[in-house]
């Protein structure tokens, strides 16, 4: 597993955009808003913490379809689903590698985004640990939708069709913490509630995943 | 004789060739008498007018909308489980009509809280998690057209639709949380004291009745369609086959 791990995070890196692109992504999201509502900053600073939490989700999306699309093409799948570690800890290790190269990434970079969109000042601590909390969930609900429509060409569109409505609890909940944050109310609630379903996800998912996954490489 | 023998996809069709008349018959007389009589003779609401009388279209397309998805939960967890293909397309053939119930249920529902709430739309948690269930149906209709092999797509489509109910249902909860509501609450639960009176109550429940009749008309008649669409691609193949046309043939 470890060596799986490391083999998918020494690709993202020597592939380039691995990490770059997710980033870049996040970041012209983030500066296109004050481009379409206008630079009033009172308006941005309400909006500021559900803007970085969608920012982050397409983020998160956008690297998707080459989760698994790029072993599947060349065949690697084939061999990681007949070697000895089970398929089931092949995908999380996947989505795993996906957080650390996306999610990790953007959860480090939200801070700083956050000032050019005016977030108040008691928001910065709540919206980083809803981002830690919450992107691994998105990354393994992802792998989840990459399993499903790995053996379509030219899935991407669809995978964001299929992924997108399973992201919405996450979504709630994530961005709930943070704009409760900046507003300077208590979060512990949603906070907990967003835990719980990171959680779930990460325990149950990669069952779903492999099953899909098995299904295709039949 | 047990219910497993409609598997056997020969017995559906030839139980459903015999049904189909009563539900199509049942579903119009059904419709006719529960929107007729709704319409033209109940009285109006003391508030709301006449506006009222769009109940009987909006209540029952977002029961089936909710309880066509269900009815796909059980077609598909009978497909995983049991492999029985006759279930894996009643649930590809409920998917459409889902949709549509869903879209006559927001559709109504907007018409409706135009002229009441003064708006088409608000994001209340009701709505909102329609909206998300649109989303899924689409997406499930979408998985199935875009697999070829048709025991893959079965496959697949089965536990996107296990795993979307996990998460619309947890959406559902979410949004609730998320903000408070226009909408009122349940006016069908078995508890008596939170329905609508009784003189709209009734023309309503024969109004879902004929949904439900024309759902089951429409799931068994779409199901008849796909099994002779797959029969003919079988015999097509067989006849490719035999000619020698089919490159595996003429590679070996």
């Amino acid at each position: 597993m470890r060596a799986l791990l490391i083999r998918d995070l020494r690709l993202a890196l020597r592939a380039g955009g691995g990490f770059g692109l997710g980033l870049a992504f996040f970041l012209i999201v983030v500066v296109l808003v004050p481009f379409s509502v206008g630079p009033s900053s009172e308006l941005l600073s309400r909006i500021a913490a559900g803007v970085l939490w969608l920012g982050a989700l397409l983020a998160c999306l956008l690297s998707l379809d080459r989760l698994l699309a790029v072993d599947w093409e060349d065949g690697a799948l084939d061999l990681l689903a007949t070697s000895p570690l089970p398929l089931e800890g092949v995908v999380a290790v996947k989505a795993v590698a996906h957080w650390i190269t996306t999610g990790l990434p953007l959860v480090l970079a939200a801070p700083v985004l956050g000032v050019l969109l005016n977030l108040p000042g008691p928001g910065y601590g709540p919206l980083v640990i809803s981002l830690a909390l919450g992107t691994p969930a998105l990354s393994m609900i992802g792998a989840f939708g990459a399993a499903l429509t790995v053996g379509i060409k030219r899935g991407g569109l669809l995978l964001s069709l299929l992924v997108l409505p399973l992201y919405v609890p996450t979504l709630i909940f994530g961005a709930e913490v943070a704009r409760r944050g900046a507003q300077g109310l208590d979060t512990s609630t949603p906070m907990l509630l967003l835990a719980g379903i990171t959680c779930a996800v990460l325990a149950l998912m990669p069952f779903a995943a492999a099953a899909v996954l098995r299904v295709n490489l039949r | 004789m047990s219910l497993w023998e409609y598997a056997n996809p020969v017995k559906f069709l030839s139980l459903s060739e015999r049904a189909l008349p009563w539900l199509w018959g049942g579903a119009a007389l059904c419709l006719v008498i529960g929107l007729g009589w709704g319409f033209f003779l109940t009285p109006d609401d003391f508030r709301q007018g006449s506006t009222v009388k769009i109940i009987y279209l909006h209540v029952p397309a977002a029961f089936l909308a909710i309880n066509a998805w269900f009815m796909m939960l059980v077609a598909s967890l009978i497909w995983i489980i049991r492999r029985h293909h006759v279930s894996a397309l009643a649930a590809r053939a409920a998917a459409p009509v889902g949709v549509v119930m869903t879209l006559i249920a927001l559709v109504t529902g907007a018409i409706w809280g135009q002229p009441m709430w003064g708006t088409w739309w608000a994001w209340d948690p009701r709505l909102t998690s329609f909206l998300i269930l649109f989303l899924f149906y689409l997406g499930y209709v979408a998985l199935w057209e875009a697999i070829e092999d048709p025991d893959s797509a079965a496959d697949l489509t089965s536990i996107l639709c296990l795993v979307g109910t996990v998460f619309a249902v947890l959406s559902r909860y979410a949004v609730n949380f998320w903000n408070q509501g226009l909408h009122q609450g349940a006016s069908l639960s078995l508890d008596k004291e939170e329905n609508v009176a009784d003189v709209f109550y009734q023309p309503l429940l024969v109004s879902i009745g004929g949904f439900v009749l024309l759902f089951l008309a429409l799931v068994l008649y779409r199901t008849g369609t796909e099994i002779r669409v797959r029969r003919t691609r079988a015999l097509i193949a067989r006849e490719e086959r035999a000619s020698g046309l089919s490159p595996e043939v003429r590679d070996a």
